[in-house]
C-alpha cells in the first residue's frame, strides 16, 4: 500500500472517529457501515489484493461524503456545540494560514505569550484589480483553541488575554487598518487576578464601542462574556455550525436542573438546554444578532476543507468593504458600489476597496456601529402600553429635543455670563447699601430694643434641643423584617464576637448594620429609594416595560408571574429621576429582588433608554445595582446582546459629557459587571457586597480551582482598583451627592 | 530539671485531651442527631471554611444557632438530659475526647522541655551573621546561646535593631521564624535546651516520632 492511499484511509479515520464524537451515541448505524467498509477496505489493500485500490478509495469516500451529508440533515444544537469544541474543529492558525496571504504573530508566539488563548497576528491581502495588485493589511484577533493543545485552555482566555487584545485594537486604530475577530470560544476564565475577568471584558467593550475603524467579526464558538470582550463589530458573521449563547448548555442546565456542586446534569437536560436556548446560527440571525452565515461543508468546517476557506476569504472581504462602503456620504456611488461588493457570485479578490477611512467616514463608521447595536432586540422586550401612548412618548421626545438643544447648548453658555454679570452688579449694590444705611445701623444697635441675642446665645452653647434636626424620624422607610420579633446572628460573630442583633432594632434603626463590626445585612430595593434620595422626587419612567420571555422558554412564563407578583415590578430594572438635596439626576436600579437581578431585554432597553434620558435632560447618570446575577440565562441572546447594547448606550452618554457611577450592592456579578457596569469610570460599592465575573460553584467546575471564602468581597475589587471606595449604607446619601459634587464639578456634567 | 520520659508516659497513659464543649449564652438546647461515642470533625476546607459536625442548636430569641465541633474527636458524653430545656450560658453539653497528634504530642513536650525566647515586638527576625553562618555550616543545635549574647536582629520597617539573648544557657533546639516572614509579639523565636539535655530530648522526639500512631 503506498503513502498516498495510507494517508487518505488516515483521513477516512480521522472523519470516522469526529462522526462518532460528536453525534455521541446516536447514528450508530451508519458509523457501524463506515467502520466496516474502512476496516474491509484497509484489509484488501494491506494484503494487496485490489485490483484498482485509488478507484476503490474514491468509491469510498464518496460514501462517507453520501453519509455526512444525509447526518447534516439530523444534526440538534447540542450536536452544534460538540462540533465547535471538537480537536478536529479549524481554528484561528488555520484561519490565518489558509484565509490570509500572510501573517505575523504578535503578542507573543505559540506557549511564549501572555495568554496563549489569545492569538493576534498582523495578517495581510493581496487584491487584483486588473494587472495592478494592492496589499493590505488587518489585525487579526482571536482566540484559539489550538486543536486541543493544553496550553491554549480550549480558548478560554485571561483577563490579560483580554487585556493584549485591547492593546492592538488601540493599535490597529492608531495604524488605521480593519480589525478581523474570530471567536472560539467557551467563555472567559473567571478568575479575579488584577484587573479581573469581568473589569477587562467590560474594558474591551467599551473599547470597541468607540473603535475608529473597521471590525469584522466571525463566531465559530461564542460564549457568553469571553464572546463579547472582541464580538463588538460592524459586521458579525457565524459560521453555520456555530453557536453563540449567553451561557453553555451545561451550565444552563445545572440552573435549570438545581443542581449542586459535584452533581452532573443527565443529558437529555442538557440536549433539551441547548435547544430551548436558541444558539445556532440560524436562531441568532433570525433575531438580527448576526448578519450572515458563512456556510460550512457537511458537519463542519475542518483543516483539509480549503473550498470552505476561500469561501470564508471571500466573506471577510465582502464584509469589510461592505462597512467601509457604508461610511460613504454619495448615495449612488455608495448604492453601486455596495451592489456590486454584494453579488453572490462576485470574486472579491478581483475587486478592490480601500480600506482607509477620513476623520469624517470614521464619525459615520462609530455612529452607524452604535445605532446598530441601539437598535438590537428591541422586540424582544415587552411593552404593552397602548400604541397612541407610545407615539405621544416618542412626539414629545422628537419636540422636545430642539427645547433641550436650545436650553444647554445656546441658552446656558449665555446664561452664565449673565449670571456672572448680574453676581458682580449685586457685589456691588450690597456694597454700596451697607455703606449707605450703616449711620442706621449703628444708631439702632445702641436702642435697648435692639436685636435679642437670646437665642442665638442659648442655640451656640446648648448641647443640643429636642426638637433640633437630629431628633427627626432618622429613615423614611423602613424594612418590613423589623416587625418580626427574633434575634439574628451576625455573620462574623465568629470572627469578630458579635452578640445577636434583636431584628426589630437590626433593620429598623440600624438600617441593617450590625452595630458590632458594621457587617451590611440586605435591604430591600425601596430602602434605597426612599431613603437615599429627596423624599417624593422620585418619578419612574419606563414602567411599563416588561419582562418577558423572548425564547418561549418552557416555564418561564410562569416564574417571571411568580417574580412580578411578588415584588410589584413588571421588570428587573427600575428606572427613575430623583433628587439629591436638589440635585437632580436619572437612576437606573437593578433590583436583587426580580430573579436576582439578572438582565433581559426588558432591562437592557430600561437601561439604554435611561442613558439617553440622562444624556438629553443633562443629568448625572447613576446605575445603582441592589444586585444582579448576570445576563438572565432563559433569554439566550437577547439577553447577552445586552451587554454590548448597553455599553453602547453608556459610551454615548459619557462621550457626550455625562458622569456615569455606579454603585454596587448584595452581590453583583457576571455580564453586567463584566460591560455597562464595569465600564464606568467611578464605581463604588457598598459595605459587605460581593463583585466578581463567577461565582464559587463556577470557578471550581471550570477551573478546579478551590477559591478562599472572601475571594469575591468588594475590599478585594477595593484593592485591584475595581472599585473606587466602599460606603457605608446610612451615609450613601451623603457620599453620593459628594461624589456628584466633586466628580461632576459645578455643572454635574463635565463639559 | 525535667524528667522528659517520665512526661511521655504521662502523654502515652492518657493520650488524649478532654474539650468541653458549653453554651455560648442562654437559650433552648436540641441536640443534633448524634449520640455518645460518635466520630465529631473539626472545621475542615483548605481554609477551615467548612464548619465542624453540629452537636447542638441552641435557640434564643427565636434565632437558632448551631454548636460546632472545633477539634476532632469522639463524643465521649453527651448531656442528653438537656433536651429541650432552658440553660444558662456556660453550660457544659458534651465533652469530645480528642486524641492527641504526633505534632501536638511533640509541642506539648518541647513546650516543656525548652525554654522559649519570645519576639518582642511584631517584626522580621534574622540571626545574627556569625550565628547564621554557624547555623548553615552545620545546624542550629552548633549553636550555644547564653545571657546577654547577640544574637538576632529585628527588623521593621527597614530598622534594625540587635537583639540580646536573655535566659539559661543552652544550644538552640527549634527555630520558629522563617526568613522574611512577620512573627507576632510574644510568639516564641527559638527554643532553647541545656546541652546535657540535648540527647534525651532527641531520642524522646525520636520515639514520639516513629511510636505515636495516630488514629482516625
Amino acid at each position: 500500500m503506498d503513502n498516498n492511499i495510507e494517508k487518505r484511509l488516515q483521513n477516512l479515520r480521522d472523519r470516522l472517529t469526529y462522526i462518532g464524537d460528536i453525534f455521541a451515541g446516536k447514528h450508530r448505524d451508519n458509523a457501524d457501515l463506515l467502520e466496516e467498509k474502512l476496516s474491509s477496505f484497509t484489509e484488501r489493500a494491506r494484503s494487496d489484493s485490489l485490483e484498482d485500490p485509488y478507484g476503490d478509495l474514491a468509491a469510498l469516500e464518496d460514501l462517507f461524503n453520501y453519509v455526512e451529508r444525509r447526518l447534516e440533515d439530523n444534526i440538534t444544537a447540542m450536536d452544534r456545540v460538540r462540533i465547535v469544541r471538537h480537536p478536529q474543529r479549524i481554528c484561528l492558525r488555520d484561519i490565518l494560514e489558509n484565509v490570509y496571504d500572510n501573517f505575523t504573530e504578535v503578542g507573543g508566539q505559540d506557549e511564549y505569550s501572555l495568554d496563549p488563548g489569545m492569538l493576534i497576528a498582523r495578517a495581510v491581502i493581496t487584491r487584483r484589480r486588473g494587472k495592478k495588485s494592492y496589499t493590505q493589511s488587518v489585525m487579526v484577533i482571536g482566540q484559539e483553541k489550538g486543536h486541543g493543545a493544553e496550553f491554549r485552555n480550549g480558548g478560554s482566555v485571561k483577563p490579560w488575554g483580554n487585556a493584549k487584545a485591547r492593546q492592538y485594537m488601540r493599535v490597529a486604530e492608531t495604524e488605521g487598518i480593519p480589525i478581523h475577530t474570530y471567536i472560539f470560544t467557551p467563555g472567559s476564565y473567571p478568575i479575579e487576578d488584577y484587573p479581573g475577568a469581568a473589569q477587562q471584558i467590560a474594558r474591551n467593550i467599551y473599547c470597541m464601542a468607540g473603535l475608529r475603524v473597521p471590525v469584522v467579526t466571525v463566531i465559530s464558538e461564542g460564549g457568553s462574556g469571553g464572546a463579547e470582550a472582541i464580538g463588538l463589530a460592524d459586521r458579525r458573521l457565524m459560521l453555520s455550525h456555530g453557536y453563540y449563547s449567553v451561557i453553555s448548555p451545561e451550565g444552563a442546565a445545572a440552573i435549570e436542573g438545581h443542581l449542586k456542586a459535584g452533581q452532573r446534569a443527565t443529558p437529555e437536560l442538557i440536549e433539551q438546554c441547548a435547544r430551548n436556548l436558541k444558539i445556532t446560527a440560524l436562531d441568532n440571525l433570525k433575531f438580527g444578532y448576526i448578519d450572515r452565515i458563512v456556510v460550512e461543508p457537511p458537519l463542519g468546517a475542518r483543516p483539509w476543507h480549503f473550498d470552505f476557506f476561500r469561501h470564508l476569504r471571500q466573506e471577510v472581504l465582502r464584509a469589510t468593504d461592505e462597512v467601509v462602503i457604508s461610511t460613504r456620504t454619495l448615495p449612488v456611488l455608495k448604492g453601486l458600489a455596495l451592489a456590486r461588493v454584494r453579488q453572490p457570485d462576485a470574486n472579491l479578490d478581483e475587486m478592490y476597496t480601500r480600506w482607509g477611512l477620513s476623520p469624517a467616514a470614521k464619525d459615520r463608521l462609530l455612529a452607524h456601529r452604535q445605532q446598530k447595536f441601539l437598535r438590537l432586540s428591541r422586540m424582544a422586550a415587552r411593552d404593552r402600553r397602548p400604541f397612541f401612548a407610545k407615539m405621544a412618548v416618542a412626539l414629545w421626545d422628537w419636540a422636545s429635543k430642539p427645547w433641550v438643544s436650545f436650553k444647554y447648548d445656546f441658552y446656558r453658555k449665555h446664561q452664565r455670563r449673565i449670571r456672572t454679570f448680574m453676581e458682580e452688579m449685586d457685589n456691588e449694590w450690597e456694597v454700596f447699601k451697607s455703606r449707605l444705611f450703616s449711620p442706621w445701623r449703628k444708631l439702632t444697635r445702641k436702642l435697648p430694643t435692639g436685636r435679642d441675642d437670646a437665642g442665638k446665645t442659648k442655640e451656640l452653647t446648648a448641647l443640643s434641643s429636642w426638637s433640633g434636626e437630629g431628633h427627626r424620624k432618622r429613615w423614611n422607610y423602613l424594612s418590613p423584617r423589623y416587625k418580626i420579633d427574633r434575634a439574628v446572628t451576625c455573620p462574623n460573630s465568629a470572627a469578630y464576637g458579635c452578640l445577636d442583633l434583636w431584628g426589630p432594632d437590626l433593620f429598623a434603626e440600624f438600617a441593617g448594620v450590625c452595630s458590632h463590626c458594621g457587617y451590611h445585612f440586605p435591604m430591600e430595593p425601596e430602602w434605597y429609594v426612599k431613603n437615599v434620595f429627596d423624599l417624593g422626587s422620585v418619578f419612574e419612567f419606563n414602567s411599563e416595560i416588561e419582562a418577558g420571555n423572548p425564547l418561549n422558554f418552557p416555564g418561564f412564563d410562569e416564574r417571571i408571574t411568580a417574580a412580578q407578583k411578588s415584588t410589584k415590578c413588571k421588570s428587573g430594572c427600575m428606572t427613575f429621576e430623583a433628587r439629591i438635596d436638589n440635585i437632580k439626576l436619572v437612576v437606573a436600579m437593578l433590583m436583587g429582588t426580580f430573579r436576582g437581578g439578572s438582565v433581559g431585554a426588558a432591562e437592557g432597553c430600561k437601561f439604554v433608554e435611561a442613558a439617553q434620558r440622562a444624556e438629553k435632560k443633562r443629568y448625572p447618570f447613576l446605575a445603582y445595582v441592589h444586585g444582579t446575577a448576570g445576563i438572565r440565562i432563559q433569554e439566550g441572546t437577547h439577553g447577552v446582546i445586552q451587554m454590548p447594547r448597553c455599553t453602547v448606550a453608556v459610551r454615548r452618554y459619557i462621550e457626550s459629557g455625562g458622569l456615569y457611577m455606579v454603585l454596587y450592592d448584595t452581590n453583583s456579578f457576571a455580564g453586567p459587571v463584566a460591560s455597562f457596569l464595569g465600564c464606568s469610570p467611578y464605581q463604588f460599592a457598598v459595605r459587605s457586597s460581593n463583585i466578581g465575573f463567577a461565582g464559587p460553584g463556577v470557578i471550581k467546575e471550570t477551573t478546579g480551582m478551590d477559591i478562599p471564602p472572601k475571594y469575591h468581597r468588594s475590599y478585594r475589587a477595593l484593592s485591584r482598583g475595581h472599585i473606587q471606595g466602599i460606603w457605608d449604607r446610612r451615609e450613601i446619601r451623603a457620599n453620593l451627592k459628594q461624589a456628584l459634587l466633586t466628580i461632576g464639578g459645578r455643572n454635574l456634567y463635565y463639559r | 530539671m525535667i524528667d522528659i520520659s517520665a512526661l511521655l508516659d504521662e502523654i502515652k497513659a492518657q493520650p488524649f485531651r478532654d474539650i468541653v464543649i458549653t453554651t455560648p449564652h442562654t437559650g433552648v438546647v436540641t441536640f443534633a442527631d448524634i449520640h455518645q461515642g460518635d466520630k465529631a470533625h473539626g472545621p475542615q476546607g483548605q481554609w477551615k471554611e467548612k464548619p465542624g459536625t453540629v452537636i447542638a442548636t441552641l435557640e434564643r430569641e427565636r434565632n437558632p444557632k448551631p454548636i460546632c465541633s472545633a477539634e476532632k474527636g469522639v463524643i465521649s458524653l453527651l448531656h442528653t438530659e438537656l433536651e429541650g430545656r432552658f440553660v444558662e450560658a456556660g453550660t457544659p453539653l458534651a465533652v469530645l475526647r480528642h486524641q492527641l497528634t504526633r505534632a501536638e504530642v511533640e509541642n506539648l513536650i518541647l513546650r516543656k522541655a525548652l525554654h522559649l525566647f519570645p519576639a518582642p515586638e511584631r517584626a522580621k527576625y534574622y540571626f545574627t551573621p556569625d550565628v547564621d553562618k554557624k547555623i548553615r555550616a552545620s545546624d542550629a543545635h552548633s549553636v550555644i546561646v547564653r545571657e546577654g549574647m547577640e544574637l538576632l536582629i529585628m527588623s521593621r520597617m527597614k530598622r534594625e535593631v540587635p537583639l540580646h539573648y536573655s535566659g539559661p544557657s543552652g544550644v538552640i533546639y527549634a527555630v520558629y521564624f522563617k526568613y522574611n516572614e512577620n512573627i507576632d509579639a510574644g510568639a516564641p523565636l527559638i527554643g532553647v535546651c541545656p546541652q546535657d539535655q540535648l540527647p534525651t530530648i532527641q531520642e524522646v522526639i525520636m520515639r514520639v516520632q516513629t511510636d505515636w500512631a495516630e488514629k482516625d
